[in-house]
């Protein structure tokens, strides 16, 4: 990298003198920096094309080798054993302990911004916890846990564990919009006859939804490919990120990387909605 | 009390609108955070109908009594009554009163007309929409009911969260200093707009500032509060004719106070004769706080007049002096001079431009006389600059 500033800003002043090196420097940065952001987004979209082009893969016994082009994975995405039942346990233990833990993280991120209460500095620091705590570590603690009060592994174990881990970042998240928003307007609500239960619903919740929902989001996508605390919690119940750790031993199925595909494209199609959604709006309250 | 929809303000609103609002009754109220005492045993009543305003410094309080009539906050003790019913261990919700707050607290995520029937939907009022569409013509807004808070002026803001407040009918309509993020001309054009409004309506009106000015052009009774009490309550020309503290003295408009001892009574004149510094001032009587011992003798500054040379005095008016004139500012209406009197500090003198520009220049030597009836007579314990404009607090 010095090596390439050096010759270049040696030729500038060489063929241009008049030019002044800090302006050569600017003309360098011009061109260095999209070429830098370009190698990053290649770095990290290569594996994800990676999955997307081998979906296509007419794989036989493996599909780590190209073997031809064809469309029959993603007609049938459930053809190889239990993928398709892995996904749709994925799919349920996020939205349940989505829902969990958005909604309980909500109130504990409400509580420690408008209450004053013993232990809520504590709480505020605990609550970082499970966030700063190595994955690992989370899920052997909680095994031990699950086989010392023998309980059964499972959907229930999954779901427990998801939501422990979730809570933080729905926490965080919504904390930041509840601190954000003038008590002056719940005092408003009241003083306008709202009781606290209608002051709650029709003011203060309307105006968490955006961090809620992107608490949820994130609740979500760390619950559908979250691998080491399964792996832990999970016993013989197999989620999505799991069933494509197990069957790497003898190959993925070319059906896991359709179903991965999906997933991205949706993502993808969900973040350009709102983005066109909001973009759209704000145009629209610029323009009257 | 969560599912029952409370009864309070929606009995209540019936009978109310024939009544056109409610006396407010504050007594003995105290209200400590910690150790810190907010307000201090309160006291008053606003008659119905009134247009109210407590007027104090930041802190003196004057917010925490609103928000305890509010209902948003508890009193530590005392009660307070609304139209003869006590109200005291309501909340906000259950009394039928009003807020217009400081910073407006417009709900953002709802459009004008809608935050304008929050009070009514809740209340279960009749004619929602009619009611709406009044309460905005009132403050000429009728055309921006669908918009957003977010797209309003100041200004604008300000006259939804009037409306929003108004609408209710409440038996007293609450305001937080609600033009105090106005620019000064459109708070002065507000002023004269809410004073039309609550003409026009005739609620009772409490309004909080700490605008003497505001407090004056607005309000038919002025409490003026300092540390949690009030100092004095009237009418804005009771206030300002015959202060009863140094701090009203000089809080509500400018004062001149000089340290004195009464040294006669002149009881058939009713006339108290004061010493001060070695020159007999006379105070009427009854516009004295105590007619014996150490007193602070007042006058407003545009009842002072500057004596040239050998001029001589009326026969009913106090002299001091002579000083020296160290300032001289030219306002167009009048001429405001700062006269220096070696021992007793500093007068303003306010001389109205009748004869056409300054008459007197800096460094000519004066007397001040003024008419005896407009003197008044404090307790002199006080500071004499108490309440006066500190411009090191000020910045």
């Amino acid at each position: 990298m010095t090596a390439v500033l050096d010759r270049a800003g040696e030729s500038t002043s060489a063929h241009a003198p008049v030019r002044t090196p800090r302006r050569a420097r600017r003309r360098l940065g011009d061109v260095i920096v999209p070429v830098f952001a370009a190698l990053a987004f290649v770095y990290l979209l290569v594996p994800v094309a990676y999955t997307v082009v081998f979906s296509f893969n007419d794989a036989g016994k493996t599909n780590l080798v190209w073997q031809g082009f064809t469309l029959e994975n993603w007609q049938n995405p459930c053809g190889a054993p239990q993928v398709c039942e892995a996904f749709a346990n994925s799919l349920q233990v996020g939205v349940v302990s989505t829902i969990i833990a958005t909604a309980l993280g909500t109130l504990v991120a409400i509580a420690l911004v408008r209450f004053r209460f013993r232990g809520r500095a504590t709480t505020n620091l605990l609550i970082f916890l499970p966030m700063s705590t190595p994955e690992v570590v989370l899920g052997a603690a909680l095994l031990a846990q699950f086989l010392t009060l023998r309980v059964p592994l499972g959907f229930g174990t999954v779901v427990a564990a998801h939501v422990l881990f979730c809570i933080s970042f729905v926490v965080v998240t919504v904390k930041a919009r509840v601190a954000g928003l003038d008590p002056a307007l719940e005092e408003a609500a009241a003083d306008l006859y709202a009781s606290p239960w209608q002051a709650f619903w029709r003011v203060t919740f309307p105006l968490l939804v955006p961090g809620i929902a992107a608490a949820a989001l994130l609740a979500f996508s760390l619950s559908f490919d979250d691998f080491i605390v399964t792996s832990f919690t999970s016993g013989s119940y197999t989620t999505f990120p799991k069933f494509v750790y197990v069957s790497a031993t003898r190959g993925i199925p070319p059906q896991a990387n359709v179903i991965s595909s999906f997933m991205f494209v949706l993502a993808l199609v969900i973040v350009v909605l709102v983005q066109v959604l909001g973009y759209a709006r704000s145009k629209r309250l610029g323009a009257r | 009390m969560t599912t029952t929809v409370d009864p309070g303000p929606r009995a209540s609103s019936a009978d109310r609108t024939s009544a056109g609002g409610a006396a407010l009754e504050v007594k003995g109220v105290t209200k400590a955070f910690g150790s810190f005492v907010a307000v201090d045993d309160l006291t008053l009543t606003v008659p119905s109908g009134s247009f109210f305003a407590l007027l104090g410094p930041s802190g003196c309080g004057k917010t925490t009594t609103l928000r305890m009539v509010a209902g948003l906050e508890e009193p530590t003790a005392g009660t307070i009554s609304l139209a003869g019913q006590d109200v005291t261990g309501t909340r906000a919700h259950q009394r039928p009163v009003n807020t217009v707050f400081q910073s407006y607290a417009l709900f953002p995520h709802l459009t004008v007309g809608e935050n304008v029937a929050f009070g009514l939907r809740r209340s279960r009022a009749k004619d929602v929409a009619t009611r709406v569409a009044d309460g905005l013509d009132l403050v000429e807004l009728g055309h921006l009911a669908d918009r957003k808070p977010a797209q309003l002026s100041g200004g604008q803001q300000q006259r939804v969260a009037l409306a929003r407040a108004l609408v209710n009918r409440p038996a007293l309509l609450l305001l937080d200093e609600p033009l105090g993020a106005l620019d000064l001309k459109l708070r002065r054009q507000m002023q004269l707009e809410l004073k039309r409004i609550q003409t026009e309506v005739g609620l009772t009106f409490v309004h909080v500032t700490h605008d003497q000015e505001e407090a004056m052009t607005m309000a038919d009774t002025v409490a003026v509060m300092n540390h949690g009490r009030i100092e004095q309550l009237g009418s804005p020309a009771d206030l300002y004719e015959l202060p009863r503290t140094a701090f009203v003295a000089n809080f509500l408009g400018q004062s001149n106070l000089v340290a004195g001892t009464v040294t006669e009574r002149l009881t058939e004149r009713g006339l108290l004769g004061v010493d001060v510094r070695g020159t007999r001032v006379l105070v009427p009587e009854d516009r004295a706080v105590r007619t014996d011992g150490a007193v602070l003798v007042g006058a407003r500054p545009e009842k002072m007049r500057l004596l040239v040379g050998d001029q001589e005095p009326g026969p009913a008016e106090n002299v001091l002096g002579p000083g020296t004139v160290t300032d001289v500012s030219f306002m167009g209406v009048s001429t405001q001079y700062q006269v220096e009197i070696p021992g007793l500090g500093t007068f303003g003198v306010f001389a109205q431009n009748l004869l056409g520009g300054a008459t007197v220049s800096v460094g000519t030597s004066v007397r001040l006389a003024w008419a005896v009836d407009f003197t008044f007579g404090l307790d002199g314990a006080q500071a004499p600059d108490e309440g006066a404009v500190d411009l090191d607090d000020e910045l």
